[in-house]
């Protein structure tokens, strides 16, 4: 069985984000990069099928500019077995990432598509239900559990009733969530191999995808600064407060 | 609350800018370290640092290391971070792929030492102490004794040790008293006697401990040339490379001391202990003397990587604690108190503390890279020339290094105030931590001895040409640059001093030994300060070229312009002092007699 993720080169989550003075978007200048942390789970949920002798072979993708190799590296070092790189300099929006994913996943044809269930940066959230709906294959998002059985995955969701178990015929694409598992440190050994591994690179216009933003961004700010907080005397004053001014109770 | 996250960023600098890393994949058996290469191993060995090893630092401090009934338990967690530092295949980073190591350059090492150092100095202590034995079986043991320990060692499964120090003897070793009698097996001895002060020497974390034991044959002559070194593990090893019976080695006790408290530091009671004679009879100091080097550079960044944690929790406290107001005027009208970071005194503190760290990496740097060299390169007389170079500048790592961290964690601390005072958050630890790094492998003022005794002698100054010729044709060459010679030129004056301050102590230190030992420790110091001063002008050089086409990193290179600015002026006029001090001989402290202390 093929298994496809996608990794995503975001900021790295340590990092406190500052918005550009021009307003344009984030500073990326100087600052840690690393592979989205739901693409990590994502990585290790798929490498743990092929520890068990349910995959096979791992593709890792990722498309952007030619810095996001290294995140490709993580996922080989990691334990993917090949990566395919989408080299472009135009700002990708979920709906492009999924058109891109879905000509990979044709080429490829894997029978699992693992995926974050977010990117961290834009936490759009959107990338795996669009790509699910265009190749009109089954979704399981969120999963904090994956078995797969045959020609079925069994996805366990956290809901707010509890948990939701899914079965998912397959192929089939899943998204993570945190609790899927944690993610192994690579160790030194597979850093190194990770260095044979092949990364083939393909542009949008070999896939016949037009990756052109549909949304424009106007204008990225800082969320409000905190104002001071008012001390109340009594309680009556508290419940007033609520009611009336927060209008919270 | 201390943070640390691994400067990565200034490692790439040094790497990638400062020195050029592609000159390392050049050297045979290198090729796999490119750039490339040293940033995805030192990114992925970082979050290991930041999420693993450093969050045990301060409880493995409060705990410490238990001694019960002959075994020592490490602090909690000490364990399972082992294990995954183990299995991530860490602890064969540099060593010889021939015995399962990974084979990749010291340069890297380095770097990655640093950022365990940074993270948790006592949890480094282990597989540090087990590189120096593999070092020493590697360089010295034969093919056999390579094929039993090396494997297990360098896969982490067994640790090592350095067993030097005695009861009566740890600088003069030519005291050591341990000894081996020869059995009717070859090359096989039995060890009787005391070492103290043994890092590593009894743990919880490998299942077998393999000592390297400095000891006397019963013929031996005294002194250093009597010395005799030994293989003696915990557990014989069977003839298949398994765990054997135990041997005659028992732990007797661990110190209870001032910082590195979960690094154990042990008696190590050897009671007619199976031994395996490694080298030479009656060699076992010279074998030493091969190691020293790589051993006490290991010191030198132990301090700097103690140093960097102390800056960049010191740098975050300073931006956050509100206290005073800036001296000419409010600066943060929306908050009760301005930041520390506006106070003139804070900011000496922080830029003292960046300076002489982010300096003393760079120096490090530049001295690891002559190291891979020194080994690797194909032509023997360039081999000999960087040997060279790192022998003289390796007392001044160790030393100045250490003796600037020891600085640099004090002022962290003095910059939390009260706070830093208080164990619950960290500062004080660094402090505590870090002054061991001025004694062990060579007390600083030893290494003071040992640049001006040996290594400037040496060869009629050859050593000391090595650095010379390089300093002098770069600094004079850079010293009229209408943008650079603000750097360029205060570094030359000093070393121009330097120069004639040499000469002046290789004269009178001919006449009366006493003039040169009286002014080594100054003398490295004052060394280590030009040596740095060299380094900030080319970081400088660098900063300068770069600024421009910085695209949003001018920020970066305008701190490291900065900062050369501050070393420059505020750092550097310390050798002033010191060619003055130096200048006026060993008769003030030479004179008063010994009774009438
Ligand atoms: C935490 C810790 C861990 C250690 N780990 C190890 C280990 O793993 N293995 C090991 O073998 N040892 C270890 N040591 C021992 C350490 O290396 C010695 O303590 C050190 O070498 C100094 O020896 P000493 O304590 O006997 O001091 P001494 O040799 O008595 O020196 C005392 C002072 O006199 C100075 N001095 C000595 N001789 C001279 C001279 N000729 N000229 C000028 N000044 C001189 C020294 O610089 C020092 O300042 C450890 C020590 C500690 C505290």
């Amino acid at each position: 069985m093929k298994l496809l993720v996608a990794v995503k080169r975001v900021i790295d989550y340590n990092v406190k984000i500052r918005v550009k003075s021009d307003h344009t978007g984030v500073e990326t200048a100087n600052v840690k990069m690393s592979m989205n942390p739901f693409d990590e789970i994502g990585v290790e949920e798929a490498v743990r099928l092929k520890e068990a002798g349910v995959a096979t072979e791992i593709v890792a993708v990722s498309m952007g500019p030619a810095p996001v190799q290294e995140t490709i590296r993580t996922a080989l070092a990691m334990g993917a077995d090949r990566g395919i790189h989408v080299e472009t300099d135009v700002e990708l929006q979920p709906l492009a990432v999924a058109k891109l994913l879905k000509a990979i996943a044709e080429k490829e044809q894997p029978q699992l598509i693992i995926l974050g269930k977010q990117a961290i940066d834009d936490d759009s959230n959107a990338t795996g239900q669009m790509l699910a709906a265009l190749l009109g294959w089954p979704q399981g998002t969120f999963a904090s559990k994956l078995k797969i059985e045959g020609d079925t995955a069994l996805v366990t969701r956290e809901v707010d009733g509890g948990l939701e178990t899914e079965a998912l015929k397959l192929p089939a694409l899943i998204t993570t969530d945190l609790r899927l598992n944690e993610p192994r440190y690579a160790s030194l050994p597979n850093i190194m191999k990770a260095k044979k591994k092949t990364i083939a690179k393909l542009t949008a216009g070999e896939l016949g995808i037009d990756v052109t933003p549909h949304l424009t961004v106007l204008k990225v700010e800082e969320p409000p600064k905190r104002q001071a907080g008012v001390k109340v005397k009594t309680v009556e004053e508290l419940i007033d407060k609520l009611r009336n001014e927060a209008r919270v109770i | 609350m201390t943070v640390y996250r691994a400067p990565l960023r200034d490692y790439k600098f040094l790497l990638e800018e400062v020195f050029d890393v592609g000159e390392i994949a050049k050297l045979p058996g290198y090729e796999e370290a490119t750039a490339e290469t040293f940033a995805a191993v030192l990114a992925e060995g970082a979050k290991l640092c930041e999420e693993v090893l450093f969050p045990l630092n301060l409880p493995g401090d409060a705990e410490g290391c238990r001694f019960e009934n002959g075994v020592v338990r490490t602090p909690k967690g000490f364990k399972e971070a082992y294990d995954l530092f183990r299995q991530g295949g860490w602890t064969a980073l540099a060593a010889d792929p021939h015995y399962g190591g990974q084979g990749l350059p010291a340069t890297l090492n380095f770097f990655v030492s640093e950022m365990v150092a940074s993270a948790n100095l006592s949890f480094g202590m282990y597989p540090g102490l087990t590189a120096g034995a593999v070092e020493a079986i590697h360089q010295h043991g034969d093919e056999v004794q390579k094929k039993t320990w090396l494997p297990k060692l360098i896969d982490g499964t067994w640790s090592g040790t350095m067993c030097l120090t005695e009861p009566q003897c740890g600088t003069d070793l030519g005291q050591v008293k341990t000894r081996a009698v020869p059995t009717d097996g070859d090359g096989v001895y039995r060890i009787t006697g005391t070492k103290i002060f043994i890092s590593a020497g009894e743990h919880d974390l490998t299942d077998n401990i393999v000592h390297l034991v400095l000891a006397r044959l019963p013929d031996a002559p005294s002194g250093t040339r009597g010395i005799s070194l030994f293989i003696v593990p915990k557990f014989l090893a069977t003839d298949d490379g398994a765990r054997g019976p135990r041997n005659g080695v028992r732990c007797g006790g661990i110190e209870h001391k001032m910082g590195i408290k979960a690094s154990a530091t042990c008696v190590i009671n050897f009671d007619d202990a199976q031994g395996y004679l490694v080298g030479e009879k009656n060699g076992g100091m010279r074998a030493m003397f091969t190691m020293m080097n790589a051993a006490r550079l290991g010191v030198g960044l132990q301090g700097l990587a103690l140093g960097e944690t102390a800056y960049q929790s010191a740098r975050t406290y300073a931006l956050e604690r509100l206290q005073g107001r800036s001296p000419t005027g409010v600066k943060f009208p929306d908050k009760p108190a301005d930041p520390l970071i506006v106070h003139p005194d804070i900011r000496r503190m922080l830029l003292t503390m960046r300076a002489y760290t982010e300096g003393g990496r760079a120096l490090a740097a530049w001295v690891m890279q002559a190291e891979d060299k020194a080994h690797r390169l194909t032509d023997a007389d360039e081999r000999a020339a960087n040997d060279e170079l790192v022998g003289l500048l390796t007392p001044i790592v160790k030393a100045m290094l250490t003796d600037n961290a020891f600085l640099v964690t004090n002022l962290g601390m003095q910059i939390f105030g009260g706070h830093g005072y208080i164990h619950d958050n960290g500062m004080e630890q660094l402090v505590r931590d870090c002054r061991i790094t001025q004694i062990y492998e060579g007390a600083n003022g030893i290494q003071a001895l040992d640049l001006v005794g040996r290594k400037m002698g040496q060869h009629t100054g050859r050593l000391l040409r090595r650095f010379f010729h390089p300093v002098d044709q770069y600094l004079r060459a850079k010293m009229s640059d209408p943008a650079l010679g603000e750097f360029a030129l205060p570094a030359y004056r000093a070393f121009g001093r330097l120069q004639q301050t040499t000469a002046l102590l290789a004269q009178k230190g001919l006449v009366n030994p006493d003039e040169a030992a009286a002014a080594a420790a100054e003398y490295l110091r004052a060394f280590g300060l030009v040596a740095l001063g060299y380094v900030w002008t080319r970081i400088a050089e660098v900063a300068l070229a770069k600024r421009g086409m910085a695209n949003g990193e001018a920020a970066f290179y305008d701190a490291k312009l900065a900062t050369a600015r501050f070393y420059m002026a505020k750092l550097l006029p310390e050798t002033g002092a010191l060619f003055a001090s130096i200048g006026s001989g060993a008769k003030p402290v030479m004179e008063l007699a010994a009774e009438a202390f």
